[in-house]
């Protein structure tokens, strides 16, 4: 802990999935590292890469089945509609306390100077076009590019 | 405690937050600012204007909603404010710092 007396200089926050809740925690550990003074970038990769598709960022759902915070039996988040409804309540809460929508929120971070990269690998699976993504992502890159984006003392790495 | 800002006795907390805005005022504000590397500027007033009125009014601050007041954007307020905007902000607005995680 000798470098900067281990003070965080930048944060590299990789997001793999597009479940809401875990896009909004990379959002929010971005945004929050920006508020305090630290570098933040994001490496999008994977299902994390929807949460940067224009057609896909604004219907990302948060997960009924296999999450059992949601205290509902699997059985039941299966239905039909249950996944719409919990997304809808979520999406209520949220604004309740200020929280943007995708959209807006990747605006923010933008303006607050967050890097935002595409994985190459994955965008190649899912058949993606740069034309497809949010229009103001900073490049496709590879994951060797991204730890390059991210050499230099007081680093931290988070994968989400 | 208490420390000596622009020749007057004020009180902050640990962080350097003033605890009594009515201590506050431009002067101090100003020196606060040296101590941050800031030159203010008109522009750097009328923010901090805007955000001492949503003090005033009990409103809470965020950068989302510095970036809805129509007084400054949120680029302009990261170019104002380098190395964190509404923290710095505050601070030499002589309020609180905001508790907002957004």
């Amino acid at each position: 802990m000798n470098e900067f007396n281990g003070e965080i200089k930048k944060m590299m926050i990789i997001l793999s999935k597009a479940t809401l809740e875990n896009v909004y925690a990379a959002f929010v550990l971005a945004n929050g590292a920006r508020m305090e003074g630290i570098e933040a970038e994001m490496f999008f990769t994977f299902f994390g890469l929807e949460a940067i598709h224009k057609q896909k960022l604004e219907h990302l759902h948060t997960a009924t089945v296999g999450n059992p915070a949601m205290h509902m039996p699997t059985m039941l988040g299966g239905l039909p509609g249950m996944e719409a409804l919990a997304t809808s309540m979520m999406k209520k809460e949220m604004e309740k306390i200020d929280m943007p929508d995708v959209h807006e929120f990747l605006d923010i971070l933008k303006a607050s100077g967050v890097k935002l990269w595409a994985c190459k690998l994955a965008m190649e699976m899912f058949h993606y076009k740069k034309e497809d993504m949010y229009e103001d992502i900073d490049d496709v890159i590879t994951v060797g590019d991204f730890y390059k984006q991210g050499s230099g003392l007081g680093t931290h790495m988070l994968f989400i | 405690m208490e420390k000596i800002i622009a020749g007057k006795t004020i009180e902050v907390n640990e962080e350097g937050y003033l605890t009594n805005f009515p201590q506050w005022n431009k002067e101090i504000g100003e020196a606060i600012s040296t101590e941050a590397n800031i030159s203010l500027t008109p522009r750097h007033w009328q923010v901090i204007d805007y955000i001492q009125g949503e003090f005033k009014k009990e409103s809470p601050l965020s950068i989302r909603k510095i970036g809805k007041s129509g007084v400054v954007d949120i680029k302009e307020m990261y170019a104002l404010f380098p190395n964190a905007p509404l923290k710095t902000a505050t601070k030499i607005a002589g309020i609180p710092k905001p508790a907002s995680c957004i």
